[in-house]
């Protein structure tokens, strides 16, 4: 059997432009419904205020809010509203968008951090952004407060935060 | 000797168009209350857990990261599977099988009402060199299927309609369906045509809901439960996967895994060896194609069974008496579980207003849908 018909290298550009292929852009759209937990925690947030559920059976204060306690197996008890403040648990600096391309030198970073939320057990955090701070003076174990935005901009996400600054 | 396995625990939600009030967290959450409660078991108690879903339809990818909590599968040995409920099954048939596990849950549910371009995620299973291009809407594979299906053996149209009246009909004792109706042959023949010969009425319509099982090998379920529906026959097949290339007339896939099915089973003559079957219906044609694939209806015959009305739930052969697909809704990857559920209330003799007498064995078919070539057979028997 002969197999050195076969290239076996990769395509040049002008190889690649030249040849004949297929394309598809799929289009993709959902629109998950929240239900109670996730409608809850997000109809919170429009008022500004971060949204937890309490089990009494694991004692577990939970973020974001939730319907059942996943570790106890039951519905959770009651909603309760725990602070806008918190503590860094960990953090990133990103130096590339959402799409991987580069930051320029003077962009500012972005610095998505998990904050440990005052009011909610222990290890549990929320994801969300840092602001107001320098890159290089993000510490774990910060003291950090959520910056809201107006009332009247809040539609119901977790942008509602604009983000965390140090206090 | 092997054990044999069990269904010693289910739950569904109920089916519907739309389901705003439960995100797909908490509409699994409350088949799974039920499922465990059914069973008597915690979800500690679970060796292993299953999730048959496709990312598509869901619109994460790696969707298994998101499975977990509903479940009860916090920090357990999770995994899903991108295939139909029934292959689902299959697979923690075969997990306990090899001894390693005692009890399984398998999982599935349907968030269709959140595809907001459910046309283009089927578009998107669609061959995208030989199919896409075409730029037809994929429920025309249906159309020329059902073509060569009704002129190569002779069922009609007509009889297709009697399948939607029967299953619709059927739905409305059912109240987890989402689409019953009491309609007439005149109203499905004159329905809007979409792929002629397909018309609006034959084909399943979508609808939300969420389904869950509990499975235990044989020593397991007898400890457990009183009433342990046994899986005596289980397998599944793809078929010809190029649609120019297929045989339409009858479903490769449904004929070769009933034939493996009745063998693991010792069934002989299904008509006789059976009391009900659910069978996949996703269109009108599909219940007729796969009864003469599955050798419950001659080649050409399951029409006229139909019409003369042997497949109505007081008929000799009941099919679909759940609804089927078209009655209670297409959950897709969950679409089986909605008939798994209803062959064990049935072989269990708790399916109220629907419980035919004396039911001791069924069987359950399922298609993955368009453009598949791929179904399962299970066989349940109460005994």
């Amino acid at each position: 059997m002969i197999i050195n018909n076969v290239p076996m290298k990769g395509l040049t550009s002008e190889e690649y432009e030249k040849a004949i292929k297929i394309s598809w852009k799929p289009q993709l759209q959902y629109a998950w419904d929240n239900g109670i937990g996730i409608g809850k925690y997000l109809a919170s947030l429009k008022e500004g205020m971060i949204l937890a559920a309490y089990c009494q059976k694991c004692g577990r204060i939970m973020l974001p809010a939730r319907a059942f306690c996943e570790m106890c197996w039951r519905p959770t008890d009651r909603y309760v509203t725990v602070k806008d403040t918190g503590v860094v648990n960990t953090y990133a600096i990103c130096h590339i968008n959402w799409d991987a391309s580069r930051l320029k030198p003077d962009e500012p970073r972005h610095i998505p951090a998990v904050i440990e939320i005052d009011g909610a057990s222990q290890g549990q955090g929320i994801l969300h952004i840092l602001g107001n701070v320098e890159p290089s003076n993000v510490k774990i174990g910060m003291k950090v407060k959520a910056v809201w935005k107006p009332a009247a901009e809040r539609t119901g996400s977790i942008t509602d935060i604009r983000f965390f600054e140090p206090y | 000797m092997k054990e044999r396995v069990a269904i010693v625990g289910i739950g569904v939600t109920g089916f519907f168009s739309v389901s705003p009030s439960l995100s797909f967290k908490e509409l699994t959450y409350t088949a799974a209350v039920k499922a465990y409660e059914d069973a008597g078991l915690h979800p500690k108690d679970i060796d292993s857990f299953i999730t048959a879903s496709e990312d598509f339809m869901e619109g994460y990818s790696i969707f298994d990261e998101y499975v977990p909590d509903q479940m009860g599968a916090v920090m357990r040995p999770v995994q899903t599977v991108t295939a139909d409920f029934l292959q689902a099954l299959g697979i923690g048939w075969m997990m306990i099988n090899t001894g390693r596990f005692r009890i399984i849950a398998v999982e599935s549910h349907s968030k269709a009402s959140n595809v907001k371009t459910l046309d283009e995620v089927k578009a998107f299973a669609l061959d995208p060199v030989y199919i896409r291009p075409l730029k037809e809407n994929s429920d025309f594979l249906a159309g020329l299927e059902m073509n060569r299906f009704l002129t190569e053996t002779g069922n009609t149209e007509e009889q297709c309609a009697h399948v939607v009246v029967k299953n619709k009909a059927n739905a409305l004792k059912n109240p987890h369906a989402a689409h019953a109706a009491k309609l007439t042959v005149d109203d499905v023949l004159s329905s809007n045509p979409i792929s002629h010969p397909l018309k609006e009425l034959d084909a399943a319509k979508a609808a939300d809901g969420a389904v869950m099982v509990v499975l235990a090998s044989e020593k397991e379920a007898k400890a457990l439960c009183k009433k342990p529906i046994w899986i005596c026959g289980i397998s599944w097949f793809s078929g010809q996967g190029n649609p120019w290339s297929r045989t339409f007339a009858y479903a490769d896939y449904a004929q070769l895994a009933a034939q493996k099915a009745y063998k693991m089973a010792g069934i002989s003559n299904p008509i006789k060896d059976l009391d009900f079957a659910e069978i996949s219906d996703e269109y009108s044609y599909k219940e007729l194609q796969h009864l003469e694939s599955i050798g419950v209806a001659r080649k050409g015959e399951a029409g006229f069974l139909t019409q003369s009305g042997a497949t109505l739930a007081d008929g000799i052969f009941p099919v679909n008496i759940s609804g089927g697909l078209i009655g209670v809704g297409n959950t897709f990857e969950a679409a089986a579980g909605i008939m798994v559920y209803d062959a064990v209330m049935q072989l269990r003799h708790e399916a109220g207003m629907r419980q035919i007498p004396n039911a001791c064995r069924g069987l359950v078919q399922s298609w993955r849908g368009v453009p598949t070539a791929t179904g399962a057979v299970a066989i349940l028997s109460n005994e």
